[in-house]
């Protein structure tokens, strides 16, 4: 009763990243509030596969349902799940990932409890709060933190009254730490029929085609970043010359991906990938608050920007003003002049 | 068939300007131009191919919001939707995505009893969630396909979609009725009709309020919302101490050197 639960995301046999940066999460949040870490995974043919992927994390008890028909994953099967067992454990706090499966089996779980969401939080605290209106204090509330409106706020969000207190995070933007290899943890499996009535099996999955990322934004040192500033997909051809020399990857901020200037897979910042290379290049890239939510932690920022006030320009360790067109073949052919 | 598409009137997130905030840092709404949101306009795109495919089909779009809102059934009947309705009413204010579903919910059970496809934008721009959608679905005891860039078929009793999922797509089917979310990467909208313009400029748009629709008040607006702001801030960023250079080949050289020195790159 009353613990911390993470929702960890399958695909095939093979826990998610991003649902192992919410299992060491979970377990920070769960030493704070002096109760157990629990996981959910629910799957097919994953008993004895993924116990110690997920266990190692400090997981307590691990709910394991393993049936035909949960893989892969279906909308009602996985709810069923997630609100009958919800239902028995009472957990105060549940996470799962910002991700299509998450962001799926979120909205309907917290949908069928009764209790509030928060999409997409960059930060998670624990903390006390006070209602105004009805002058109620609570002790300890999970704090859900993550820009809004644009980018243009962050608002840190409550759910005083409604259990569990449920958020969901991107992947990168928690660090992933094993506690203990050899931790003990509970393996309950569970009886999938108990929770899952067979009328719930009703999308039928006829082809997938999943393929590892194209990119590697997320492990990469150094990263050359293309904002509405670069103007055209063409621009974005000299920020992918310039990575080759200095053997980086290439990434993108919204607006560029919004303006067809190149791929959604290369977004960086709060509904993108979150990084933490060595050096930033952002070219043209103004730097709203989800961009710089996404990228913040680099060690060394380089802003390339004509405009002298953009906000990205606040954080960045070398501003450079003027244009992409004219910057970036400099350091090209300095980069190559210097190097050899 | 009987869809209902789900549109929102949404502030113009992508062009805010200097007074897009107050000094006291709440949003300054009147600021901002109100817009249909774009991927509700994607969801509208999908119900009126159906309604060509099915002959018989009839769209009908739900908003909720203050009065002005009503634009946006408006601007979907000039692209083509058969009528809408605007679900407005005080005690809707405030609502988060869990009692803005309840209110959408309770007022598709009251116009469209039968609906057999519910479609809507997979998000907003002004708030990102993703989640009005499945908590909608979840509170009519639909089946639910999130993410959908194309509809295949639809027969109107199985649907088969491609959808979008992290690192590739899928193929999935299911029966009606259900609920779908579609991407602003599915096809984009048809423009409006000059002839349904001239048709509709003047059509009233029904509104719906709280007792029409028999909500209950405990469900509605900031009572029925499970999530509170606590705190707000307003974006200023902390300034680092940071070195500036021109675009000129001296200082860039001398950037580059310096990097490479310290073995930040190379």
């Amino acid at each position: 009763m009353n613990n911390v639960f993470v929702y960890c995301e399958l695909e095939g046999h093979t826990v998610t990243e991003v649902s192992q940066e919410l299992l060491t999460k979970g377990r920070k949040l769960a030493n704070t509030l002096g109760v157990k870490l629990e996981a959910v995974a629910a799957g097919e043919g994953i008993k004895g596969k993924v116990e110690q992927q997920i266990l190692p994390y400090g997981v307590d008890v691990l709910h394991l349902f393993d049936a035909k028909g949960l893989s892969p994953y279906t909308s009602k099967p996985h709810t069923a799940i997630l609100v009958n067992l919800f239902k028995k454990e009472k957990p105060q706090i549940c996470l799962m990932g910002a991700d299509v499966v998450g962001r799926d089996l979120g909205p309907r779980v917290s949908s069928a409890l009764k209790s509030g969401l928060t999409a997409d939080c960059t930060a998670l605290e624990i903390g006390p709060h006070e209602d105004k209106k009805t002058g109620k204090t609570y002790e300890q509330l999970l704090y859900q933190i993550r820009p809004a409106f644009g980018g243009n706020i962050v608002a840190t969000i409550v759910n005083p009254d409604n259990r569990p207190q449920m958020a969901t995070v991107r992947s990168g933007v928690m660090k992933a730490e094993v506690l203990d290899p050899a931790y003990k943890g509970e393996v309950i499996v569970e009886k999938v029929e108990d929770y899952v009535p067979q009328t719930e099996y009703v999308t039928r999955v006829i082809e997938r085609h999943v393929q590892a990322s194209k990119n590697n934004l997320k492990g990469a040192p150094i990263i050359v970043s293309g904002g509405y500033g670069v103007g055209s997909k063409e621009g974005f051809q000299l920020l992918y010359d310039l990575a080759k020399v200095l053997h980086a990857e290439v990434g993108a901020s919204r607006a560029a991906v919004d303006a067809g200037f190149c791929d959604h897979d290369l977004q960086i910042g709060q509904t993108g990938v979150t990084v933490r290379p060595k050096v930033y290049i952002a070219c043209g890239i103004s730097g709203a608050i989800q961009h710089v939510a996404g990228m913040k932690e680099s060690g060394i920022i380089v802003s390339i920007n004509p405009d002298e006030n953009a906000p990205i320009n606040q954080i960045a360790d070398y501003v450079i003003n003027g244009t992409v067109e004219e910057v970036v073949p400099k350091m090209i052919k300095y980069y190559k002049q210097n190097s050899k | 068939m009987n869809i209902v598409v789900l549109a929102k009137q949404v502030p113009d997130t992508r062009n805010v300007g200097p007074d897009a905030m107050t000094p006291e840092g709440t949003v300054n709404r009147s600021a901002l131009p109100a817009i249909f949101n774009p991927e509700d306009l994607n969801a509208l795109e999908q119900a009126l191919r159906l309604k060509e495919q099915n002959p018989g089909t009839t769209v009908t779009v739900l908003t909720m919001g203050p009065d002005r809102a009503a634009e946006v059934v408006k601007e979907a009947m000039y692209r083509g939707a058969d009528g809408g309705y605007l679900l407005t009413d005080r005690a809707f204010a405030g609502a988060d995505t869990l009692a803005t579903s309840y209110a959408l919910s309770t007022a598709i059970r009251h116009f469209a009893p039968y609906v057999d496809l519910i479609i809507g934008g997979r998000q907003a721009i002004d708030g990102d969630t993703a989640q009005v959608g499945p908590q909608v679905a979840e509170k009519l005891g639909l089946n639910q396909i999130t993410y959908t860039e194309e509809i295949l078929s639809c027969d109107g009793k199985t649907i088969r979609v491609v959808r979008h999922i992290d690192g590739g797509v899928e193929t999935v089917e299911t029966e009606l009725p259900c609920v779908l979310t579609v991407n602003g990467s599915a096809a984009a909208c048809r423009p409006r009709n000059a002839k349904r313009v001239m048709a509709y400029k003047k059509a009233e748009v029904p509104h719906l309020t709280c007792a029409d629709v028999e909500a209950d008040l405990n469900q509605c607006g900031l009572a029925g919302s499970p999530t509170k702001v606590k705190h707000v801030e307003n974006i200023v960023f902390k300034a680092k101490e940071s070195k500036q250079l021109t675009g000129s080949d001296e200082d860039i050289n001398g950037l580059i050197q310096e990097l490479l020195a310290s073995h930040t790159i190379g």
